[in-house]
């Protein structure tokens, strides 16, 4: 039997191509134990806890609260969105978090595992897998309690929310792709942790989460350039049934973020021994 | 597969570390940036960086045991973690052969909310076993443990014994070919203890093991060689256990003398050893002496006195008639004799208690009084090397 060789030394000898690989062979090859990671985060997550899944969804659902007592009551006065604004809020609100936790989820990860990176050598690439699945086990819960709204509020069954899953799915990986080029940099220094929530609090008020696009002016400009307008309209979309205006710069998006998501894993692998470096306990 | 072939080979390694935290942070991000560029360049020592690895050089094969020893901080734990691929050399190469196990820190990555068996899952994950390996070991892995009545129970309640009993039953489950253990086997009893070098002693023929730890007689039972490492650098490598654990153990050399007990019965208490420098040749005779200002004691006191090895574990007690003579007070000298002398090369210390009586009644004690140097050709990790004659030769019928 010949026995596999490994060889360590200062440069990265390997060409990027063969790390690429390298890097794809173990996302794949870690299912195993980034499920199992899954699995512990989320068990224990809610067995130490009383109100348990709730906490899924609680936030966006409050956060939709806000702005849907704010509407009902007069303070605030916002355009016709032309479905129920209860659940136009609801909707936003939700798949705003999605986006949000995809961008945290890849360095939140790495971090809580933080004791075991810098002890056993394991394929990293599975941190970032557990996340995605942890997300997708959030997502589902949250997208559950979406349709169950839809329901509610009468807009009823279209055959796009078969597709809206999908649609889902690569927010979580425009998200994850994002927060994979943030996480070596955001484990060294924990402003970019601090930078991203902030940033992120400030993104929201020029994407059509609680509102619509403005008919004209500056605000119209930006929210049309903004990717993220893409991501959420073109899911509410497709979870209302009605007509998607962004289809052609969301499946844009979709190109960029696969492609750029192998670029940022494999950015990932050659940094961790670096950040371990510099984290070691 | 051949017996002999090297399975570890470290050449010319060096690895340097920042000694301020926020420098360290800022040029971790210059790494991150030169290392996508692929970072080709002779890596010097920046602004307050030291080697914490220097030069180290060394081949394992399998079957071969290194005994990795050193002070806290001599760079024996970066050298795992380099050797463990957990972190990148910034000169040298390391060619490795095989699966590489590491018994560094056992049970990492518990949870402490999730039951025991849970947990087995997930360490197991971690250390590279699938799903039908884990269920095929579990029993095999509680049984090892032997806590299988509280596997079910969270693991935050488990003591840290326990925990390790765990950890390294998962972790001993692997049939790597090279195994690194960092001292993990000090918390545990020493019934698991035992236990744990009977699994390494039977990995061992089959493996190439990196072994650091800073119990001596651990290492010298399982290592075949030594590398001792000082403020990053080799200071001694090679085959000769016994040579390389006793500069070890020159680096140790406390001579602080420490009175524990002192009733005011004696004064001006002196022990000396009549050699010169301490220093006697294994197979002479040992001549030394006590003396002391009697103050209140009516009777020739007795001496009890223990000679320490460098581990500080007794390992002799030196035994004389007592000579019930009355004493009046004054200077007063005792001199001593111990022939041929079996201790084997290397550091003792004397520790001495002046008795009223024997066993009765201590009125002085101090321990590291003296030192002494044990000179001989063969060089041995135990604490004695007893003269021993070979009678003759017999052929049995």
């Amino acid at each position: 039997m010949q026995l596999e060789t490994k060889i360590y030394q200062k440069e990265n000898s390997l060409k990027l191509t063969k790390q690429l690989k390298e890097s794809i062979k173990d996302l794949f090859g870690s299912h195993f134990l980034a499920k199992q990671l899954a699995i512990r985060d989320v068990r224990s997550q809610y067995r130490q806890s009383y109100l348990g899944i709730i906490w899924a969804f609680i936030t966006p659902v409050t956060s939709a609260l806000v702005w849907i007592i704010l509407n009902l009551t007069g303070t605030i006065r916002i355009s016709d969105t032309g479905v129920p604004y209860p659940i136009y809020a609801f909707s936003g609100t939700l798949i705003w978090s999605i986006i949000t936790e995809s961008i945290n989820s890849p360095s939140s990860s790495t971090n809580a595992a933080r004791g075991i990176i810098t002890k056993i050598n394991f394929p990293k690439e599975a941190l970032v897998l557990s996340g995605i699945y942890k997300l997708f086990f959030n997502s589902t819960i949250k997208i559950v309690l979406l349709v169950i709204f839809i329901f509610i509020f009468g807009i009823g069954f279209h055959w796009s929310l078969l597709l809206f899953p999908l649609a889902i799915a690569i927010c979580v990986l425009f998200g994850t792709t994002i927060g994979l080029f943030m996480t070596p940099i955001g484990l060294i220094y924990n402003d970019i942790a601090k930078i991203i929530r902030m940033g992120l609090s400030f993104l929201m008020y020029v994407t059509p989460v609680v509102y619509i696009i403005p008919k004209e002016g500056i605000m119209k400009a930006i929210m049309e350039i903004n990717p993220f307008t893409a991501l959420i309209l073109t899911c509410r979309d497709l979870a209302f049934g009605t007509a998607t205006e962004y289809l052609g710069y969301f499946f844009w998006i979709f190109l960029i973020s696969v492609a750029l998501f192998f670029i940022a894993l494999m950015f990932y692998r050659i940094s961790i021994p670096i950040i371990v470096e510099r984290l070691s306990a | 597969m051949n017996e002999s072939e090297v399975l570890v080979k470290v050449e010319g390694l060096s690895k340097k570390f920042c000694k301020d935290l926020k420098t360290s942070l800022w040029y971790g991000v210059q790494d991150l940036v030169s290392n996508i560029r692929g970072n080709k360049n002779e890596r010097q020592l920046r602004d307050k960086e030291f080697w914490a690895v220097k030069n180290i050089n060394f081949e394992l094969r399998r079957g071969e045991c290194l005994g990795l020893i050193g002070h806290n901080g001599a760079g024996k734990s970066t050298l795992l973690k380099i050797l463990n691929g957990l972190i990148n050399p910034d000169s040298g190469k390391i060619t490795i052969k095989g699966n590489v196990g590491a018994l560094i820190e056992l049970g990492a990555g518990f949870n402490p909310i999730l039951s025991g068996r849970e947990n087995i899952y997930n360490n197991g994950a971690v250390l590279g076993f699938n799903k039908e390996e884990i269920d095929s070991k579990i029993e095999n892995i509680i049984d090892f443990s032997e806590i299988r009545e509280f596997i079910d129970m969270p693991v935050q309640n488990y003591s840290s014994g326990m925990k390790v009993r765990l950890g390294f039953a998962v972790a001993a489950q692997m049939e790597p070919d090279v195994l690194i253990i960092d001292e993990v086997l000090a918390v545990g009893d020493l019934g698991f203890v035992t236990k744990c070098f009977k699994k390494i002693d039977s990995l061992l023929p089959k493996t190439a093991v990196v072994f650091v730890s800073h119990s001596m007689p651990m290492v010298s039972r399982i290592s075949t060689q030594i590398l001792l490492m000082e403020k990053g650098r080799m200071e001694y490598y090679g085959k000769d256990v016994a040579v390389g654990i006793n500069s070890y153990y020159k680096k140790f050399t406390n001579n602080t003398t420490s009175v524990l007990l002192d009733d005011g019965s004696i004064e001006d208490f002196a022990f000396e050893i009549l050699t010169d420098n301490n220093i006697v040749n294994w197979g002479e005779d040992l001549n030394f002496t006590a003396s002391f200002k009697n103050n209140k004691l009516k009777q020739i006191p007795y001496i009890s006195i223990g000679i320490y090895d460098k581990e500080n574990r007794p390992v002799v007690l030196m035994r004389y008639d007592e000579k019930k003579v009355s004493i009046s007070k004054g200077k007063i000298r005792l001199n001593f004799i111990h022939k041929k002398i079996q201790l084997s090369r290397g550091v003792y210390t004397f520790n001495v208690i002046v008795n009223e009586k024997f066993n009765r009644n201590a009125v002085f004690r101090v321990n590291n009084i003296q030192q002494l140097f044990v000179e001989c050709d063969t060089e041995s990790f135990p604490p004695f090397l007893l003269d021993t004659t070979l009678l003759d030769v017999l052929y049995e019928k």
